[in-house]
């Protein structure tokens, strides 16, 4: 069986084609719209989405040399994500589904994140921590859909750490050589500056973090290396403290760290030491992979496919706030992935 | 030497059984977290300690139950306090002791509402922090608690309460939170729940992706 599946919520466009034997991924094409300056602009985003989208599914059947009509069924994320930007993903696969006749399957971008994770990592039933610009969860499967168990109030911790890296004139760029600014400047941070360190029950919120944050950084009184460690250490250490309430409330043996943040290696050894101490195995997704891509949508939409999850063409619409914990994950019943 | 024995492993505190003055007490033991520095553990945790120990010992004065405090020092993280024996509220929400679950899920909305009317919000109330004891809900770690003022903290004790029936009891989520809701305003008065439910609201419509915010924001 093979599946194409189409990724456009924010600022990747990502066309993935994958089947349920080994080798699992036959084709990753990728555009990405990067903003001349400040954050995403949707309508930029979609813009360049319809201007580069044709070529990358064309290039993405280039590389595993089929065409359309030896595809089984095109799936693609109908959300969560930025409005202009599905807009554009979803018009390219219902165009495709009605033109060669095939299934269009619809995909949770979220879910989508954890299942990419778990088939490349071989994590089976974990307690997932969702981290990207958009999204900070604590979730975990239970009862046939993977039920939140944590998020942010407010802000993720993406968009957190990008807008105070921002503000103080550290970026764009964000990220230099796998490293995000933040990280970079608080190398040379001595100084623990007291930060507000919120977490509510399972939840944490950042908002009041930022503005303490910035506020410190304008009083002139520390350094900003001193307040990039105090910012690093207080954001990162709120999220470790969740996903372990998460834990000891599943009864999870497994971690899976998913999204862009997730490649942080500061964070990383964070978990490893609370995994450690609790005996419990943290698994990361390949940094290519935590970002987002077509495989992944490639991937959930086959897994769905078997489970016969179609979309009607003139039904599939985008949801932008399409929640993780609306959607089935039948699969997950028969001990699915790989196998099932 | 006063024997100890492992009682629980929570996610911030190691919880021992053991005696004080001879009474059954559990030792409840802030542990140093290693993926913490040093400087902001030392802080949460002694922080933490001084403010839970001085929360429970107000409820305890005001007749909401909770386990009496009977020692503490926070520089080292530790409280001592009275062992309240039962089973979780948690375990008791299913089918076949649905009616009790609900009677002791609204004596618990009083005994909340009371707790928010002392200007103390929980912090982490979920099913599997009330123990039945004595035929009576105890709330138990307020490891997370605050004295607070504002609505927005009481409302977001609500709003985990709301998330747990969701998340591990989706089945019964319905009835219990109407059990809840009846407990609390009878307590809190109509006007103030009906206050406090607006502010839930705002909170969970805050939150990215709500189904809510949705249909209002069409």
């Amino acid at each position: 069986m093979v599946v194409l599946g189409i990724e456009s919520t924010a600022h990747t466009f990502g066309v993935g084609i994958v089947q349920d034997s080994e080798p699992l991924i036959l084709a990753d094409a990728r555009t990405k719209y990067v903003p001349e300056k400040g954050g995403i602009h949707p309508r930029e985003a979609s813009l360049h989405f319809m201007s580069e989208g044709p070529s990358t599914i064309l290039e993405a059947f280039r590389q595993v040399g089929i065409t359309p009509d030896e595809v089984d069924a095109f799936s693609v994320a109908l959300g969560p994500g930025l409005g202009p930007c599905l807009r554009v993903g979803a018009t390219f696969a219902r165009a495709l589904s009605a033109y060669y006749g095939k299934p269009l399957v619809p995909v949770n971008h979220a879910v989508a994140h954890i299942e990419i994770g778990k088939v490349l990592t071989g994590a089976e039933d974990p307690l997932i921590v969702y981290l990207s610009g958009g999204n900070t969860i604590i979730a975990a499967y239970e009862a046939g859909r993977y039920r939140v168990f944590g998020e942010t109030l407010d802000i993720a911790l993406g968009n957190f750490i990008d807008t105070f890296v921002r503000e103080v004139g550290l970026a764009p760029p964000y990220v230099v050589e796998g490293k995000h600014q933040l990280e970079i400047c608080a190398e040379s941070g001595k100084r623990f500056v007291d930060l507000p360190y919120v977490v509510k029950g399972q939840d944490v919120s950042f908002s009041g973090l930022l503005t303490a944050a910035l506020k410190a950084y304008r009083s002139g009184k520390w350094g900003l290396p001193d307040i990039c460690l105090s910012v690093r250490e207080v954001a990162y250490s709120a999220i470790v403290e969740v996903a372990e309430r998460g834990l000891s409330h599943t009864g999870k043996k497994e971690i899976l760290l998913v999204g862009g943040v997730a490649a942080s290696r500061v964070l990383r050894d964070k978990f490893e030491a609370m995994a450690k101490e609790r005996g419990v195995s943290v698994y990361v997704v390949p940094p290519k992979y935590a970002v987002d891509n077509g495989v992944m949508i490639a991937w959930t939409g086959l897994l769905a496919f078997r489970e016969g999850v179609t979309v009607k063409v003139e039904e599939a619409r985008v949801n932008q706030r399409w929640r993780l914990d609306e959607v089935d994950i039948p699969w997950m019943s028969r001990g699915g992935g790989r196998d099932g | 030497m006063v024997k100890a024995v492992m009682h629980a492993l929570g996610a911030e505190a190691l919880l021992l059984r053991t005696t004080f003055l001879g009474i059954e007490v559990i030792a409840k033991v802030r542990v140093r977290k290693p993926y913490r520095s040093r400087e902001l553990d030392e802080a949460l945790r002694r922080r933490r300690t001084e403010v839970e120990a001085k929360i429970i010992s107000q409820l305890r004065l005001a007749g909401v139950p909770v386990p009496a405090v009977l020692y503490v020092d926070p520089s080292d993280g530790l409280i001592l306090l009275e062992y309240v024996e039962g089973p979780l509220l948690k375990e008791l929400i299913k089918e076949d002791s649905l009616g009790r679950a609900r009677k002791y899920v609204e004596a618990l909305g009083r005994y909340v509402a009371l707790m928010h009317g002392l200007g103390i919000a929980h912090g982490d109330l979920t099913t599997s922090n009330v123990i039945i004891f004595r035929d009576t809900p105890y709330i138990i770690d307020f490891g997370l608690s605050r004295f607070t003022t504002k609505m927005e903290d009481f409302g977001t004790d609500i709003h985990l309460f709301i998330r747990v029936l969701e998340s591990a009891h989706f089945r019964f989520k319905e009835v219990l939170l109407r059990s809840f809701l009846k407990g609390y305003s009878s307590v809190a008065g109509r006007e103030r729940s009906r206050e406090l439910m607006d502010i839930v609201k705002e909170i969970r419509m805050r939150g990215r992706y709500v189904e809510e915010r949705r249909k209002v924001g069409g």
